[in-house]
């Protein structure tokens, strides 16, 4: 007889961890497959402010360190694995996860989103060498030099006052001519002496491929059509997010955008799968909304399991 | 570190770390995530290749020189060199057996 495990968990974010906390209390014994991104977008922030119940903020890293030893306390089972495929057209559900097979009658998806490329090709083969979508991983290389932020909105805004601190001068491109960010970062960056803005302007060209190294982006301004270059080492792009639904597209509903699609909590197209966090949502976003879908998945998921749900 | 196969190699002794055989060069620091995350795998291909690939890790906050010379501008970087000659560059995190298909190419 076949292993069945009571729910999967796919994600390690804030959202895949407090689904796991949930499960684990309700004695669910939840399974939670964390892949090469593990502890999710919060692994790569520093200071995070808006958490509640930290007044002074406390480090992402931190905070998803305690979020999992939270969860493995209680009793949760988290594994390490690229989950290659999911089959939710029979049940249990089967995932094959590093070449191995597991089964589960209830699935949460808390896969999160990654970040957006500008989609130039050339962007992706300069990453790593000047063109990054981590400011607190890279800018450490970019001490004393030029550099770009593209995109408008809190993330961005928060990789251009990073990156002041490190770079002699950050330019901030944005395709449009307000920011999309809250006013608080908004004050903080205009505020920073280094940090300048050029509005209503695309990024068309990343120089120099032949070189392996970023020396300067090709500009235009989509109101006037003007081209222009501007000489940079580095560039940091921060433009949004990406669901990442590869494993479930074409067995459960997605919106038009993309997101895994999502009606009374955190229920999917198919019953007794369930989606929590960022790959759901593309309006709130926040570490917060993705920890409460969590808890709504594990606890939408544990009344279907019952029988009393869905 | 949690395997003591996975030497620390610095600016002073790269180049002789790196010279002969299949080196295998991890660049990381305190601060970077993602680094640490990959480190539990690059730690496994030490075991796993043990004799067959020399691993090792250099923190690039304390050398400023080599970074540079192979114009990381990012961590966690992986570097593979072949008696000296460099094979491989993967930036950002990875799979462990993407880096095993890697490696074994070179072997």
């Amino acid at each position: 007889m076949i292993h069945e495990r009571q729910v999967i968990i796919i994600g390690s974010g804030p959202a895949g961890l407090t689904a796991a906390l949930y499960a684990a209390r309700a004695n669910l014994s939840p399974l939670v497959i964390e892949g090469v991104e593990a502890g999710g977008q919060l692994m790569l922030t520093t200071m995070v402010e808006n958490w509640p119940g930290f007044r002074d903020g406390i480090m992402g890293p931190e905070l998803m360190a305690e979020l999992r030893a939270q969860a493995l306390r209680f009793g949760a089972e988290i594994i390490q694995g690229d989950v290659a495929s999911v089959d939710v057209s029979s049940r249990p559900f089967t995932l094959n996860v590093s070449g191995k097979t597991f089964h589960a009658r209830s699935l949460i998806l808390a896969t999160g989103a990654s970040a957006k490329w500008l989609d130039l090709g050339v962007d992706k083969q300069l990453s790593g060498r000047g063109v990054s979508t981590c400011a607190t991983c890279d800018g450490f290389f970019f001490k004393g030099r030029r550099v770009a932020v593209v995109g408008g909105g809190d993330t961005a805004l928060e990789e251009a006052i990073y990156l002041a601190k490190l770079a002699t001068e950050v330019t901030v491109i944005h395709r449009r001519d307000t920011l999309r960010a809250s006013k608080v970062m908004q004050d903080k960056a205009m505020a920073t002496e280094n940090i300048t803005f050029i509005w209503n302007t695309e990024v068309t060209d990343i120089k120099d491929l032949a070189k392996g190294e970023v020396t300067s982006l090709v500009l235009k301004n989509n109101q006037t059509g003007v081209a222009s270059e501007l000489p940079v080492d580095g560039v940091f792009i921060a433009i949004g997010h990406t669901p990442n639904t590869s494993l479930v597209r074409g067995q459960v509903e997605l919106e038009d955008n993309g997101y895994v699609k999502t009606h009374r909590g955190s229920r999917t197209s198919v019953p007794g799968v369930f989606a929590a966090g960022d790959v759901q949502d593309h309006i709130y976003r926040q570490a917060v909304t993705a920890a409460g879908s969590g808890c709504m998945a594990a606890i939408d998921a544990e009344r279907y399991l019952s029988g009393t749900g869905h | 570190m949690a395997s003591d196969k996975v030497k620390t190699v610095t600016d002073g002794d790269f180049g002789e770390s790196t010279k002969s055989g299949l080196v295998l060069v991890d660049f990381w620091a305190e601060w970077c995530a993602p680094c640490r995350r990959l480190s539990p795998t690059v730690e496994q291909l030490a075991e796993d290749y043990n004799g067959r690939l020399t691993v090792a890790k250099m923190n690039v906050d304390e050398n400023p020189v080599t970074p540079p010379n192979f114009m990381i501008r990012g961590i966690p970087t992986l570097l593979l060199f072949k008696d000296g000659d460099l094979k491989e560059t993967v930036v950002g995190l990875a799979d462990k057996a993407d880096l095993v298909r890697m490696i074994d190419k070179h072997l």
